[in-house]
């Protein structure tokens, strides 16, 4: 993959195009300052259509996206980005030096140590759940599970918050499969994210059964059925929308922007990067999504329940994440869209600092680790800090689950204190911790 | 909430502990299982000495349950009444024993029960009909899966200590010999044993978390499920706008303080006090974690409450643990509060939505009990008597407010549409819950009735394909729209195109091979998809539908606009 270019660098404009096709213009500053430069100069239409439309979904004043890669099971923060070797807790997990000064992680994440300088860490993330499920809906939402309230993902919220306009494909998506995804809760169902189980090759359940004539057929009698069932009834079949959301979802059956949920287009050399596996794919979808304007993209990799066998185990994921995450934060970069997509990087736990008798570690959320990138994440950052001996359980400058979710919306300038009144006439906020100091950029 | 994503069936796989994910994944399973289930269901046929029994050969409910009836729907006149509006017809009695079917059993009638129904011409067939439904094994296993899901949430629970197929076969077996709540109640909150042989305490184990049961979640949940009070809240702080307080909610989870979860199940033991946590209302108050690796839960030093009720505390009395005194106060005939939530519940069973939102926080009851209080009618009525839910909910479907029409003129009034839905003068619209929809589907698809006495491998084949269904559907609410990738789901899914093909095997197939005309062939799909028969309009709309290509095309994209249609996904 490209290394990032910087701000102050010479980029090549147009550098997607094949190199022999290309208006290879190398021009001094960054590839947004020269379209809003020839936009200014009313010379815009010298640009590529789809170039200038594209660039204004490009850079910082971009609405801002999130894409979660969620390492679904509890990923072991020793084996991931917070390894203490040569300790009693540590195991046989090695540790590399990283592009942030002084810092390690895991030697199973080659590539991510490489471009570490990108991400902010923090080692300190605290939940009071120690249950899949219960986890899950912790650290998606912010909240502790409450049995009168379902709260909303982050995904949702952000939907909710930065409603995208011209968008034929829904605003919060999920990619692979998860027991426990993102929901709309209080927000509603509407706000649930578009599920694709096996992705990178389309949509789910776009495709018609039958086209042409005969789809046509079978929708002028629907369309007339229900007529005849609303004659009667307005107002209530009114509310239930079910005509509306019919043509809605035809006009997702049919808008260009679902070939963002298909790899295919995408060169080899691009798809090898991502990695030729789901989650890989999965990743590159992602990316594709965020350029289409969707709001917030859920990946899921599985396989981080390791109560046994946890070393083994951990590194066949890692081998997945690593080449999935290190492609995608050089690829938001390289498509200058990192500025305006923040990358989090989490499971709904961590693990054990103990090794139990099966070389697995149990559930831990006492300390553990996530990665952020992008958007308005501070770069270079290491928040908290664990016992390198797993005697003390709380981690230095724990950070909150309900932390977590209102740095992110921060960063996705999101203002994460706002009110929304629920259901059950009381407000909540939208999430009910702080900004972890430092690390939202200005 | 009661409605959420349990399954539609008792799973043929209850017991076991590794569930099927995958429709597709297990075809080879199914073929292996209906060989066997064949032979199995013949020798078993073969075996019984009694047939069971059909839902027309049922006595009708009896005259107090009509007289019941009657007393609720005076109350429901004088609201009509005061909104100046008159009350919508009544629907036709084949719609009136859909509704029947989806509400108390989950399903759509098939073809097979509809024409006997309409062959029926005794005066009183819906009343029979009505009892039959409810006697019938699937409206318990339905009911079951309702009151599991209100009882224990939808979450999937703690691994190994909660199991929530058993719970939800008791609870099914339970009300389908006739238990009265009460007693069903009363095993929830005091029994002890172990999760796979006294499924009732599954209600107690679905609270753990690491070994430890959470009394907070119990007290919730006590309160609102057999008390119709949202007094969560209280357990932070005193409810800010009803006179519930902080004591009361921490005296109500004391009377789990004794549990204690062993890997020989739930007991009582140690003393009935119980220490305070740290109020964590969100997950954003991280407290000081305790220095003693005993103690799995930050508390509030010196903090302790003993067991007592918020109100009614001369019930509160009988020998053993302080669940089992509970468990007595709960299901006191004085509790009207009790008695109340549970006809709640019931309404919200038969209407799709419940007679007071939301249906876990019902209004406290007057001093006396009144005629012109709905709850305290149905309320009343259940506590005085067996206790057997399926007498409140045949007394509810007996009223004319069930049986009037969806369709009221004055639902095409903007201006006064908002007072027909609340004064109940026309049946309200309810979204299909996931589980009924893809029951109703498969049921439409199969002309013979689906039933416990089906083959093993149609009742499989069934199970798997909601499950496939649910894990893609996912969630819904009654009142709310269906969601585009949900409405996705229903045009393009996997299962749509499976259920709506037809071949020899399928129901759809066989109405276009056997059915004579298209106009039979229309009538036979509007009865197994919409319970009823399709008017000239909808004949001279639809008979060009199945015209236009081979019979078998022609009815493949007549079921697949049924399964589409307003009139299919919302009760009406």
């Amino acid at each position: 993959m490209k290394r990032m270019p910087l701000e102050s660098e010479n980029v090549i404009l147009c550098n997607a195009l094949p190199a022999s096709e290309e208006p290879r213009v190398i021009i001094s500053g960054s590839r947004r300052h020269v379209l809003a430069a020839a936009g200014g100069l009313g010379v815009s239409f010298m640009l590529p259509s789809l170039r200038a439309r594209a660039a204004a979904r490009r850079g910082r004043e971009r609405p801002r996206s999130l894409i979660t890669l969620w390492l679904a099971g509890g990923p072991s923060q020793l084996e991931t980005w917070d390894p203490h070797p040569g300790t009693a807790i540590g195991g046989p997990t090695r540790a590399i030096s990283t592009t942030i000064p002084g810092l390690q992680i895991a030697s199973d994440y080659p590539r991510v140590a490489e471009r570490l300088g990108r991400f902010s860490v923090i080692r300190s993330l605290v939940s009071r759940e120690g249950d899949h499920q219960r986890g899950t809906h912790a650290v998606r939402t912010g909240y502790r599970p409450d049995p009168v309230l379902s709260y909303p993902a982050l995904g949702a919220l952000l939907a909710h918050q930065s409603p995208p306009t011209g968008l034929d494909i829904p605003a919060y998506v999920a990619l692979g499969a998860d027991a426990f995804p993102g929901r709309g809760g209080y927000l509603g169902g509407r706000f649930d994210p578009y599920r694709v189980f096996v992705p990178g090759f389309a949509g789910q359940n776009l495709v018609p059964h039958t086209n042409g004539p005969r789809q046509d057929r079978r929708l002028t009698a629907l369309r007339g059925l229900d007529m005849h069932f609303a004659a009667s009834r307005g107002v209530p079949v009114a509310a239930t929308l079910h005509d509306h959301t019919l043509e809605a979802a035809l006009a997702m059956m049919s808008s260009e922007q679902l070939a963002a949920f298909s790899v295919v287009a995408e060169p080899a050399a691009v798809r090898s990067a991502y990695g030729e596996t789901s989650f890989g794919r999965g990743c590159l979808v992602a990316r594709r999504l965020v350029e289409a304007g969707v709001r917030s993209i859920d990946v899921t990799l599985q396989g981080f329940d390791t109560h046994a066998a946890n070393f083994t185990s951990h590194a066949a994921q890692a081998t997945i994440l690593d080449g999935a995450l290190a492609a995608l934060i050089d690829d938001l970069a390289d498509r200058d869209l990192l500025e305006s997509t923040v990358v989090l990087v989490t499971g709904e736990f961590g693990r054990t600092p103990q090794i139990n008798p099966l070389e697995g570690r149990d559930h831990w959320p006492h300390g553990f680790s996530c990665l952020l990138a992008g958007g308005g994440i501070a770069s270079g950052r290491v928040i908290g800090a664990t016992d390198p001996e797993g005697r003390l359980r709380e981690p230095e400058h724990p950070v909150t689950v309900a932390d977590l979710s209102a740095t992110v919306l921060a960063a996705l300038g999101i203002d994460w204190q706002r009110e929304l009144m629920t259901p059950l006439g009381r407000p909540v906020k939208l999430a009910d911790g702080t900004p972890v100091v430092g690390l939202i950029s200005g | 909430m009661w409605f959420e994503d349990w399954l539609p069936l008792s799973s043929p796989f209850a017991g076991c502990v590794v569930m099927p994910q995958s429709f597709r994944d297990l075809l080879p399973l199914i073929w292996i299982v209906a060989v066997v289930g064949a032979v199995v269901g013949s020798v078993v046929a073969a075996s019984r000495s009694t047939l069971p029994s059909h839902p027309w050969e049922v006595e009708p409910p009896s005259q107090v349950t009509r007289e019941l009836a009657a007393r609720i729907d005076a109350v429901i006149n004088v609201q009509i009444s005061a909104a100046g509006l008159e009350p919508a017809a009544l629907a036709e009695d084949v719609l009136v024993l859909r509704r029947m079917w989806l509400a108390l059993a989950g399903t759509v009638p098939s073809v097979e029960e509809l024409r006997r129904f309409e062959a029926d011409s005794r005066p009183d067939r819906l009343e029979r009909w009505l009892a039959g439904i409810l006697a019938d094994r699937r409206s318990a296993d339905h009911l079951a899966g309702l009151l599991a899901s209100a009882l224990t949430g939808n979450d999937g629970g703690p691994a190994f200590v909660f199991r929530r197929d058993r719970f939800t076969s008791w609870l099914a077996d339970a009300l389908h010999a006739g238990w009265s709540f009460k007693g069903i109640v009363a095993e929830m909150v005091a029994s002890t044993g172990l999760w796979t042989g006294t499924p009732a305490v599954n209600f107690v184990t679905q609270a753990a978390s690491a070994g430890q049961v959470d009394e907070n979640t119990l007290a919730g949940r006590v309160a609102r499920c057999f008390l119709g009070i949202q007094f969560d809240c209280a357990q932070c702080h005193d409810h800010p706008f009803a006179p519930w307080t902080q004591t009361q909610f921490e005296g109500l989870a004391a009377c789990f303080a004794t549990v204690r979860i062993s890997p020989l199940g739930v007991r009582d033991s140690g003393p009935a006090v119980l220490r305070i946590e740290t109020p964590m209302a969100s997950a954003g108050a991280m407290p000081p974690l305790t220095t003693d690796p005993d103690l799995k839960k930050p508390f509030i030093a010196g903090r302790r409450a003993v067991p007592q009720v918020p109100f009614g505390q001369p019930w509160f009395t009988g020998s053993g643990s302080s669940r089992a005194k509970l468990a007595t106060w709960i299901t006191h005939d004085e509790n009207r509060r009790f008695g109340r939530a549970v006809a709640n519940r019931c309404w919200a069973i038969a209407f799709g939505r419940p007679w007071h939102e939301p249906i876990d926080d019902v209004p406290d009851p007057s001093v006396e009990p009144g005629e012109s209080d709905l709850l305290d009618i149905l309320g009343c009525d259940f506590c005085a008597g067996t206790g057997d839910l399926r007498q409140t909910l045949a007394a509810i479907c007996s009223t004319a407010a069930f049986r009037r029409a969806s369709a009221h003129p004055g639902l095409n009034d903007p201006s006064r549409a908002a007072a027909v839905t609340t004064s109940w003068a026309a049946f309200p619209l309810s979204q299909l819950p996931p589980a009924t929809m893809i029951s109703a589907m498969i049921q439409a698809t199969s002309l013979r009735t689906i039933d416990p006495e089906s083959p093993l491998f149609v009742r499989t084949i069934r199970f798997l394909r909601a499950v496939d269904f649910m894990r893609e559907y996912g969630r819904s609410h009654p009142h709310e729209p269906a969601t585009i990738p949900q409405a996705l789901v229903r045009l393009n899914g996997r299962l749509a195109r499976e259920l709506c093909e037809a071949n020899v095997f399928s129901g759809p197939g066989r109405v276009a091979g056997l059915s004579q005309s298209n106009t039979s062939r229309l009538d036979t799909a509007f009865l197994a998809c919409l319970s009823r028969h399709p008017d000239a309009s909808e004949q001279r709309m639809l008979i060009p539908l199945l015209e236009a290509g081979t019979p078998a095309r022609g009815i493949e994209d007549l079921y697949w606009t049924l399964f589409n249609s307003a009139e299919f996904c919302w009760n009406h």
